[in-house]
Formats: C-alpha cells, sequence, structure tokens
C-alpha cells in the first residue's frame, strides 16, 4: 500500500443572478414613529445571511445606526416580490433594491427634518449614530427619532421609498446567439492537496487553499463562513454524495443519513482563503455574490488532485474509492505525475 | 393508547406530563411542554439535531422513550441562558458564526454543554468527537469546532497546516 500525494487547480468565473426572462427583486422601506426603520422583502434569509447584509445595506445608505434597521422577510403575501435566493443573486440584486428603496425613504427623512430646523434639505447631513445635522453645523440638528414623529405627526408624510433592480431580459441575436445574460462575474481560484491510497481508493483532502474575488465582502465574517461552509459541500460533492451505486440494484440504495455519505466534523480539511475585494460598478456597494460558488471550485480541483497523484481521471462525481481502483486497474498501475512521483508537493 | 404520567425536571422547572405509551422524549417535549429548541430531523437518531441532555448525559431524544426520563432531569438549550445572558458556549458560537440555517444549532450547543461539563477543557480531537453525531450541512464544522474551543477556554486556534 502506498499514498499517493497530488495537487489540483481550479479556476471560475460565477455569473451572479441569472436572465430568464428579466430578473428583478424589489423592496419596500419605512419609518415607524419612533424612527426605526423596516425594511419589508419577500426575499428569503435560509442562513447565508441575507437579513444582515440587506440591514447594513440599508442602514448605510439611510444614514442610520444598524441597530434602527429591522429586516422582515420571506412571506410573499406582505412582502414586495423577489425572484428567489438562487443563483447567488440576494446580496446583488436584493441590495441594488434596498438602496433605491432607501434612498428615497431618506430623502422624505431629510425633507422633514429640514421642514423642522427650517433649512434647506440638500444642506442637511446624517451622522449615521442617529442625528441629522446642517452640514458644517452640528449643533443644528435633529435626531431621527424627532424627524419621523414630525413627519408623521405634524407635516402628515410617510417615511418611505420603494426599490427595484431589474436585470432586464437580454435578446438574443438571430445571427450570432449572442447575449448579455448577466452584468456582474465573481471568481475564484482554489488548489486542492489529496492523499490516495492505492490499496483502498480512498481520496483524503490534506489542505485547500483558494482565493475568491467577491467585489466588496460586505460581511467579511459572513463571507468567510459561506466560503469555508461551501468547499466542505464542495468537497461532499466531490468525494462522497450519491444515491449510486447499489447493490445488487437501487432498492439498496441510501434512506437516510445513516447510508447518505458526507463528511463528518472529523473529515474536514484545513482551508486557508484570501478573499479580494474588487468593488462591483453595479454591485450595492461593490458586493456581488458569495453564494453557490464557494462549492464549484472544489470538485474539478479534487478530481485534477487525484489525476495528478495516481494518473486516474474520474469523470462522473463523486469519486469513489471504487472508481479510483478501477480506475488505476485499467491503466495497469498508478501514474503519478512527473512532479508527484517526485514527491514535488 | 394507554397514557402514563411522568414528572421530570426540565431545565429546572418540575414538570408532569401524560405521555402514550411508546412516545418518544422529543415529541414530549415538543408537543407536550412545548419546547421548541430540540429540532425534529431525521427521527432515527443519526442527525442528532434533537439532542438533549438526560441526567448529565447528551440524549437523542427521538430515540429516547419518554417514560425513561421518569424522576429525571432532562436539560434543553431553552434553559442555557440565565435570563438575558447567553452561556459562554452561546455566546462563543455567535461570535465565530458557528451557524447558518441555524436547524443543527440547538443539537450542537447540547453535545457540546455535555462535552464541556465532563471535560472542561477539551482537545480539538475531543471536541470533534463530541459533535460527530450531529450533523451540519451549511458551516462545514470549522467555526462550530472553534466556537466550543474558544468557550473552553481552550484556545480557538485554527488547527496547524
Amino acid at each position: 500500500m502506498t499514498v499517493h500525494k497530488g495537487r489540483g487547480f481550479a479556476a471560475i468565473n460565477y455569473p451572479i443572478g441569472m436572465n430568464l426572462g428579466g430578473d428583478p427583486s424589489q423592496a419596500l422601506v419605512h419609518s415607524n414613529p419612533d424612527g426605526k426603520f423596516m425594511v419589508s422583502l419577500s426575499s428569503i434569509d435560509l442562513g447565508q445571511g441575507m437579513k444582515s447584509v440587506t440591514r447594513q445595506i440599508a442602514a448605510e445608505t439611510l444614514g442610520v445606526p444598524v441597530e434602527d434597521v429591522y429586516v422582515d422577510t420571506a412571506d410573499s403575501d406582505t412582502g414586495p416580490h423577489c425572484m428567489g435566493s438562487f443563483a447567488s443573486r440576494g446580496t446583488h440584486r436584493v441590495g441594488n433594491a434596498v438602496i433605491e428603496a432607501a434612498k428615497e425613504a431618506r430623502a422624505v427623512m431629510l425633507e422633514a427634518a429640514a421642514e423642522e430646523l427650517e433649512v434647506n434639505a440638500a444642506d442637511l447631513v446624517t451622522d449615521g449614530r442617529g442625528n441629522i445635522h446642517v452640514r458644517g453645523a452640528p449643533s443644528r440638528s435633529i435626531t431621527t427619532g424627532e424627524a419621523a414623529m414630525a413627519a408623521q405627526f405634524k407635516q402628515g408624510r410617510t417615511v418611505s421609498g420603494r426599490g427595484i433592480f431589474l436585470i432586464p431580459l437580454s435578446e438574443v441575436s438571430p445571427e450570432t446567439g449572442e447575449m448579455t445574460p448577466v452584468s456582474c462575474f465573481a471568481h475564484a481560484a482554489m488548489i486542492v492537496d489529496v492523499e490516495v491510497d492505492d490499496e483502498t481508493g480512498e481520496v483524503t483532502v490534506a489542505k485547500i487553499n483558494s482565493a475568491y474575488e467577491v467585489g466588496r465582502a460586505l460581511n467579511p465574517r459572513l463571507v468567510e463562513q459561506q466560503l469555508v461552509g461551501g468547499a466542505w459541500m464542495g468537497l461532499s460533492h466531490a468525494l462522497y454524495e450519491t444515491t449510486e451505486p447499489y447493490y445488487p440494484d437501487r432498492a439498496h440504495g441510501p434512506t437516510d443519513f445513516n447510508t447518505y455519505l458526507m463528511p463528518g466534523p472529523g473529515d474536514i480539511a484545513p482551508h486557508d482563503i484570501a478573499i479580494l475585494e474588487r468593488p462591483a460598478p453595479d454591485g450595492p456597494y461593490g458586493g456581488k455574490g458569495p453564494g453557490e460558488m464557494c462549492a464549484n471550485p472544489v470538485l474539478p480541483a479534487v478530481a485534477n488532485a487525484v489525476f495528478d497523484a495516481v494518473g486516474v481521471r474520474v469523470r462522473e462525481l463523486p469519486i469513489t474509492p471504487e472508481k479510483v481502483l478501477r480506475g488505476i486497474r485499467e491503466n495497469g498501475g498508478v501514474r503519478p505525475s512527473r512532479r508527484a512521483a517526485s514527491g514535488g508537493w | 393508547m394507554a397514557q402514563k404520567p411522568i414528572r421530570f425536571t426540565h431545565n429546572g422547572a418540575e414538570r408532569a406530563v401524560f405521555v402514550e405509551e411508546g412516545a418518544n422524549l422529543l415529541d414530549v417535549l415538543r408537543r407536550g411542554v412545548g419546547d421548541l429548541t430540540p429540532k425534529y430531523g431525521c427521527g432515527q437518531g443519526t442527525c442528532g439535531a434533537c439532542t438533549v441532555i438526560v441526567d448529565g448525559a447528551p440524549r437523542l431524544s427521538c430515540l429516547t422513550l419518554a417514560e425513561t426520563v421518569d424522576g429525571g432531569r432532562v436539560d434543553t438549550v431553552a434553559g442555557l441562558a440565565e435570563g438575558n445572558r447567553l452561556s459562554a458556549l452561546q455566546e462563543a458560537f455567535m461570535s465565530h458564526f458557528a451557524a447558518q440555517c441555524g436547524y443543527c444549532t440547538d443539537g450542537m450547543l447540547m453535545s457540546a454543554t455535555a462535552l464541556l461539563k465532563d471535560n472542561p477543557r477539551p482537545t480539538r480531537e475531543e471536541v470533534v468527537e463530541a459533535i460527530s453525531g450531529n450533523l451540519c450541512r451549511c458551516t462545514g464544522y470549522e467555526a462550530i469546532i472553534e466556537a466550543i474551543l474558544t468557550a473552553a477556554g481552550s484556545g480557538g486556534a485554527r488547527r496547524a497546516g
């Protein structure tokens, strides 16, 4: 038995969102009399952090503390329309809609404040701590709560805003088939080091090194969390998860978590991530979306690393021990790359 | 079906409930007591989402006959915080972003709570072993392991490599 080391590389361009007839998301923002803001969405936070990120985006745009913003999600009866949480589109599409809605609400808030302070709304600025004051004259000030209260009880205004972000349907050129389905790409590169046991066919991932370009990382900890967890899922797709093959037939296939394999906490590989921030011109504060791309490069990188280690090119996922052993046998033995054979990794 | 009265201590409070013969503890906690922190995941003891602590030891409540906790003590996530003060583990889970969808979190917290009670300074390997019966689909486990090590004061340092 020999354990062969190998290294694989993969790089991806990942489109943010999709375009199958136009890709819109909407947001509504309004303030309560106490100056706290509600962002109404029907977009869904399924753990990826949509609520945290849209809350940050709304607070930044409104110019109020993040604690003063609430986000209500996931009800398509009460929230404005959203295409959904998929295609890594949430931050980009919903975030842009929130900016538009928050800008409109901010403008009303400043008009209300201007009326109270008897100044021009264009001369007002927010300090991000709940105060609105005249530019250059911090003492001429009113709190966002007082402005909201005045708007609703004295001036009869709704401090509210509507936003929609739409990537319109891209027509296909009848001449060339050319179209522009997406406006924004994220990028990643990954190096995976594996060890392949030529007796059992088992592949162990020893180390992952990756670099992700995600626009601006609007919430760096959430981005890192997404990338670490997503790489785990990619590893699971690459090496473990399958309902096939089972013997002698499908009836003996997995029925529950006992027999559907995924890596456990003892099977994870150390993962070093470099996050490169190149703000996207059309992204909310430059953000793209690290969603699905966090799993994608793992699969080709693992496949390439296995090829490097033992010379077996597995073309159907997952790369099970059986497939590795069959490949080694078909090749008449292990055929590591020259670099791997010389212990170069 | 016959019903049987049982009594147990639930997060420090006395509870008396009637349970169906053969009812599992998870159902009794969720439907009888109204404690929704133990989660129903697989219902057959493989995912760990329903983990609670019975008489000091972690148990899969979906596989535990409710009658067997009669006279005993059951602790769940609902009892971890004291008023508004979260436990050190809960704080560490938050600061390490150790949850995404959160469905496994309550079970993870109970497995980890039981571990730290018996072994206040666990090694990374002991933490991994303690949560190996708790499946997580989102986080890749790393943040959870680091959170538990941090709560234990064992240092949240990433492993070398």
